[in-house]
Formats: structure tokens, C-alpha cells, sequence
């Protein structure tokens, strides 16, 4: 069982690489999404005060 | 949502039977040990890897010819999904070559031209943040995106034109090359996992970028109020 550890760590950066980018798309997809609707509403809300 | 989670749960699931079968499946290397088992995560990374930089190429192109914006978005998204894998490939590598080569890295055909790639598509993605108007920064990228996969056929075939310190291909490659059919059943095993988790990524990506497009539409009603 010589050089284990080597394929352990293998498996474990090549996951935490995937991991991290999913989880960084997430984010970046929540911050995207929590910035439109506050656009949106904020355009609502002056097309009403028009109005 | 729902139906994003139950995606990303499949590919877990999908990842773990991967892991299982390359741990206690495939028989033991007779002369490299335990150690050679970084195949089925190095070569399904490094392949799916092409694949999405095949993917983006396809995707620079049609955005040339047609300027429609949904294959801007497919190109940025393929070509960091691409550079996700790469950067496992090139991870991986180096520790399966230490107890094998007794070097981390060297300056060979496959190697370099592998080294290349990942810089040309962290390139491709800087060059998108210095650009600041969308149509401009589409072309642009897409023209470089077509320039850098140049490397991408140079990378595949480097082990097959030059003798290189990296081993010469196991799959597709010449007389007397080849692996043990369960190592190879089990390798071609692990390898759908991996485009399963690419095609994960990228929906991920494309939505995100989609979604910026239409932050830029709201952005520019927006100011035009």
C-alpha cells in the first residue's frame, strides 16, 4: 500500500477543486440574482412614483 | 432549483460508484502499486477537459458567424468549466509522476503544451474583464477563444508525434499499447461521471451568465430612465 496517501490526496484536491468552483458559481449566480431583483424593483417603483 | 440539486445529487452519487470501482475494482499495477489509481481521476479530468474546450471552440465560432449572445455565454461557460478540469489534470499529475518519475514536473511536449493550455484559457478569461462593452468583448474573446484552441489538437497529440517523458496514449494509440480490460472498463466507468459533472457545471455557469446579460438589459433601462 506504498504511495496511498499520494492517491488519497488526489482524490481529495481534485474534489475540493470541483467543490469550490460549483460552490463559487452558486454565489456569483445569488449575487446576480439578489442584485437583478433589486434593479427590478427599483425601476418599478419609479415607473409608479411616474405614475 | 429542485431540479439543479437533484443534478448535482446524481453526480455525486454518480462520482462515489466512480470512486469505489477505481479504488476496489480495477486490480492493483503490477509495477506501479496503488499509485497508478490517480488514472481514473488524471485521464477522465484531462480528456473531459478537451472536451470542453472543444465545446467552447464550437461556441466561438458560431458566435463569430451568427453575434448572437447565447453562444458568447456557452464559450465563457465551457471555457472555464475547461480550465476547472485542466487545473485537476495538471494537479494530479505532478503527484502521480513524483513516487513514478521521481520529479514533480518536467519541461516535456505533453506537459508543456498541457501548461500552455491552461495560461491560453486563463488568458481568454482575462482578456474578458478588461473589455467593458459586451458585443466588443464577445467578438474579441471568441476570436482569441478560436486562436487558443490551436493548442488543443498539439496537446493530444504530443505523446503520439514525440517520445516524451509522459507515457505514450493507452487509449487510441499505437501497437502494443493498450491497458487490462478491467482497468480499461473501469477507466471508460469513471470518465462518465466526470462529462456527467461538466454538463452540471457548464448549465450552472450558462445560466449565470445569462442572467448577466439580463442584469445588463435592466442595468441599461435602468440608466435610460
Amino acid at each position: 500500500m506504498k504511495n496511498l496517501n499520494s492517491v488519497f490526496a488526489a482524490y481529495l484536491i481534485a474534489w475540493g477543486v470541483f467543490f469550490i468552483y460549483y460552490v463559487s458559481v452558486a454565489r456569483r449566480a445569488a449575487a446576480l440574482k439578489d442584485e437583478l431583483e433589486r434593479l427590478k424593483s427599483s425601476l418599478n417603483q419609479s415607473a409608479n412614483r411616474g405614475k | 432549483m429542485k431540479k439543479n440539486a437533484l443534478g448535482a445529487a446524481v453526480v455525486v452519487l454518480l462520482l462515489a460508484c466512480a470512486a469505489y470501482a477505481a479504488f476496489f475494482i480495477a486490480p492493483t499495477d503490477a509495477k506501479q502499486g496503488v499509485v497508478y489509481r490517480i488514472i481514473f481521476l488524471h485521464v477522465p479530468s484531462a480528456e473531459t477537459g478537451l472536451v470542453s474546450f472543444f465545446i467552447c471552440f464550437i461556441a466561438n465560432v458560431a458566435y463569430v458567424l451568427k453575434r448572437q449572445p447565447k453562444w458568447d455565454w456557452m464559450g465563457i461557460a465551457a471555457a472555464e468549466v475547461g480550465l476547472a478540469f485542466t487545473t485537476v489534470c495538471l494537479i494530479t499529475g505532478p503527484i502521480w509522476a513524483k513516487p513514478i518519475w521521481g520529479i514533480w514536473w518536467t519541461w516535456d511536449a505533453r506537459l508543456t503544451s498541457t501548461a500552455v493550455l491552461w495560461l491560453l484559457y486563463v488568458a481568454y478569461l482575462m482578456l474578458r474583464t478588461l473589455i467593458e462593452e459586451p458585443e466588443r468583448r464577445a467578438l474579441l474573446s471568441a476570436l482569441f477563444g478560436i486562436f487558443a484552441f490551436i493548442d488543443v489538437p498539439l496537446v493530444f497529440g504530443s505523446i503520439r508525434w514525440w517520445r516524451t517523458q509522459h507515457p505514450q496514449p493507452v487509449i487510441m494509440g499505437g501497437p502494443g499499447s493498450g491497458l487490462d480490460p478491467t482497468m480499461k472498463a473501469v477507466l471508460f466507468f469513471c470518465w462518465a461521471p466526470m462529462l456527467a459533472l461538466m454538463i452540471l457545471l457548464m448549465h450552472s455557469r450558462y445560466r449565470l451568465e445569462a442572467m448577466r446579460g439580463d442584469l445588463d438589459v435592466v442595468r441599461r433601462e435602468a440608466e435610460a430612465a
